[in-house]
């Protein structure tokens, strides 16, 4: 039997319209067979949350490079757990000074890619997390 | 060439020459098959052969010579160095206003203003959906209260501005042109830019507010306004940066900017301007990446195109009309978070790129750029990378010092011809507008971005840090700290001015530009006088959503 391909929000976070990351990502993991719905621009952390429930996802990965990060992503992870859906994985790829990875990690990011980060390590973490799920 | 015996001489020594080659080859091959960044191969040596036809008067002239290949002015960088303008702007007014005293006391010659993301889309610093963004990538303008502090004791007669806005470009402009009235400036005198390009923002940068026509119209209101009231100002830079950033090759950021260019023409003329009346003020903004050569050939390509443009396709008489003058930042999206002094060597060849190619004024990125906003200390280092470009190697003493090279011509002509070739199905397409609308030029984009990114997934293309000479435990480099005080501060600021303003004379202005809106009348006059009645900028930009509405993204991946 085939097995059924992992579905992944990209969404960007936030106002900044940067989404060059966002799109190639989104290319290179549909090309790595995955199911991928991607939100547009200007997402605010409620409607990430509601697109990732509605769609079934088992991935979100937010682009934000903006320097919001700090006050829009945690909301989203509370968010996931108060929804109890916090076996949701999410990964955030952006401009993060690594003094405040420590602190998304604590709120359960589970990674930060920065840029110069390569889609395969990408896929690969993604591949590697859902299977630990 | 003109020559025949000579052509076939040199025909034969080079064939002889290829024999040569062909052993060597055998010997040692080549490292890799060489190639633009928009894809076309680059062959091994350029010679008189490759410049058959070739016509020095119609191709290149002199500078300051139509069309314009060596550059706008007759004695360009012997007679003034281009203008240092370093974009800067984050958190509060006082802030930044600090940052600008400190740039203009180390020799920069022009400000730039970065506003964040709230201002760029017209939403005061309160709204729900400026959450986390106040002051971040700029900063945080609300009123003319805040545009006051900004420009505080900077005198608007002497510096030129550039502002990095858009959608909201009008609101902005018009703020800065009540302040100089109250520093008592005869307007004017004011000289500056907008960057005012609304149709990039929908390709490539994302701060739109309002649908394609209805802010087509605000941008015409401008230029009709600014040819009346301040003749000295850019009223839009045509901007290739961003579609550059987002990943387009050289050839697509000179296209697609050009397209663009092409419909805010045709909508002006269309709303009745005459082309020599507003064109002089039009400017451009690239990109400076790091194929070398293949930039300085983009921007000498581009002034050539556009002065045949206007001349040719646009009937404009007025050399100034014809010369494309432009702005160059090196790209943000060559430098890495990995050894990130080394983005001080790739912002240095950018930024000569960019200076052998004529620019009228450049920004150099700082080497923190891909970890954080820029430190004051390492924006001191990329002025300092400009001044030496321009005061120590030598590269100013003599204007177009490329021109000529068998290779750079090469370059320029086959530049030339891919961007023609674009803006030709662009116009079949039914013009810039559609080619945005149904998204074209958005699917280009994402191609040639996908490319270079797979290019250095397989190691077809290298990044010094990224995928070879890495290394580990990397030198830790002090970042720029934002004050999380910033946004209470600014939203403190703001509900003091929304209470300290006349509010009769707030609502009536904010009805009028309404009124405005629904009629034809030119609407700067309108958002000038809301704004000096302490209007908020979300208060404006609201007035005009209430009439033309928002836009919404598609995308098709």
């Amino acid at each position: 039997m085939k097995e059924k391909p992992l579905r992944v929000l990209v969404g960007k976070i936030g106002l900044d319209g940067h989404d060059r990351g966002a799109k190639v990502i989104s290319q290179a993991l549909r090309d790595a067979g995955m199911e991928v719905i991607y939100t547009g621009l200007r997402q605010t952390p409620e409607q990430i949350v509601e697109t990732a429930l509605q769609e079934d996802v088992q991935v979100i990965g937010l682009s934000i490079l903006s320097g919001a990060h700090m006050q829009l992503l945690p909301p989203v992870l509370e968010m996931l757990r108060e929804q109890e859906s916090h076996d949701i994985i999410v990964i955030v790829g952006g401009i993060i000074p690594k003094e405040d990875m420590a602190y998304l990690k604590e709120q359960g990011v589970a990674e930060v890619f920065t840029p110069g980060s390569s889609t395969e390590e990408i896929i690969a973490f993604i591949r590697q997390k859902v299977e630990q799920n | 060439m003109d020559n025949q015996e000579e052509k076939e001489q040199l025909k034969r020594a080079k064939e002889s020459w290829q024999e040569k080659v062909d052993q060597t080859l055998q010997k040692r091959p080549e490292r890799k098959e060489f190639k633009l960044d928009s894809g076309q191969e680059i062959e091994r040596v350029y010679d008189p052969l490759h410049m058959e036809g070739f016509d020095y008067l119609e191709q290149l002239n002199w500078p300051g010579e139509y069309p314009y290949t060596r550059g706008i002015q007759p004695t360009m960088y012997r007679g003034r160095l281009w203008t240092m303008r370093q974009y800067a702007g984050f958190g509060s007014a006082e802030e930044t206003n600090d940052r600008f005293r400190y740039l203009l006391e180390e020799g920069q010659t022009g400000l730039s203003v970065a506003f964040d993301l709230p201002t760029q889309i017209g939403y005061d610093s309160d709204h729900p959906l400026a959450r986390g963004e106040v002051g971040k990538v700029g900063v945080a303008i609300d009123s003319l209260a805040d545009m006051e502090i900004l420009m505080d004791k900077i005198p608007l007669d002497q510096v030129s501005t550039s502002m990095t806005i858009n959608a909201p470009a009008a609101v902005l402009l018009a703020m800065y042109i009540a302040v100089a009235e109250k520093q008592g400036v005869p307007v004017e005198n004011l000289k500056g830019t907008i960057q005012n390009d609304i149709l990039k923002e929908y390709v490539a940068r994302g701060t739109y507010i309002f649908p394609p026509k209805e802010s087509m119209r605000l941008v015409i209101d401008i230029f009709s306004f600014a040819g009346n009231n301040i003749p000295n100002w850019n009223t839009i830079s045509f901007s290739g940066y961003h579609i550059r950033e987002a990943g387009s090759t050289a050839v697509q950021e000179v296209a697609f900017t050009l397209s663009n260019a092409i419909a805010y023409v045709e909508a002006a003329l269309k709303a009745g301007l005459e082309i020599d009346q507003f064109a002089p003020r039009l400017s451009f903004f690239f990109n400076a990446h790091s194929n070398f050569f293949e930039e300085v050939a983009k921007f000498r390509a581009a002034r050539r195109i556009w002065a045949n443009l206007m001349k040719e396709r646009f009937g404009a008489n007025n050399p100034r009309s014809m010369m494309l003058r432009f702005h160059t930042q090196t790209a943000g999206s060559s430098l890495t978070a990995q050894q990130p002094d080394v983005n001080i060597v790739r912002v240095a060849f950018q930024a000569l790129s960019a200076v052998l190619g004529g620019t009228q004024s450049l920004h150099t990125n700082s080497r923190d750029e891909a970890l954080a906003l820029p430190s004051e200390h390492s924006v001191l280092l990329a002025l300092r990378t400009q001044q030496v470009i321009g005061h120590e190697i030598g590269v100013t003493d003599t204007v177009d010092p490329l021109g000529g090279s068998y290779y750079i011509e090469n370059l320029t002509d086959h530049i030339e011809e891919e961007v023609l070739k674009y803006i030709e199905r662009i116009d079949e397409l039914g013009g810039a507008v559609e080619a945005i609308e149904n998204g074209f030029m958005q699917q280009e984009i994402q191609a040639s971005a996908y490319r270079y990114q797979k290019e250095i997934e397989e190691n077809e293309r290298v990044v010094v840090g990224v995928n070879k000479f890495t290394t580990t435990g990397e030198q830790p480099i002090d970042l720029l700290k934002m004050d999380p005080a910033t946004s209470r501060r600014q939203i403190e600021r703001l509900k003091e001015v929304r209470l300290s303003r006349d509010q009769g004379q707030v609502a009536s202005a904010l009805q009028d530009l309404r009124k405005a809106a629904q009629s034809g009348d030119n609407l700067i006059p309108y958002i000038l006088t809301a704004v000096k009645a302490y209007a908020t900028l979300g208060e404006i930009c609201g007035a005009l959503r209430d009439v033309f509405g928002e836009y919404q993204q598609h995308v098709n991946l």
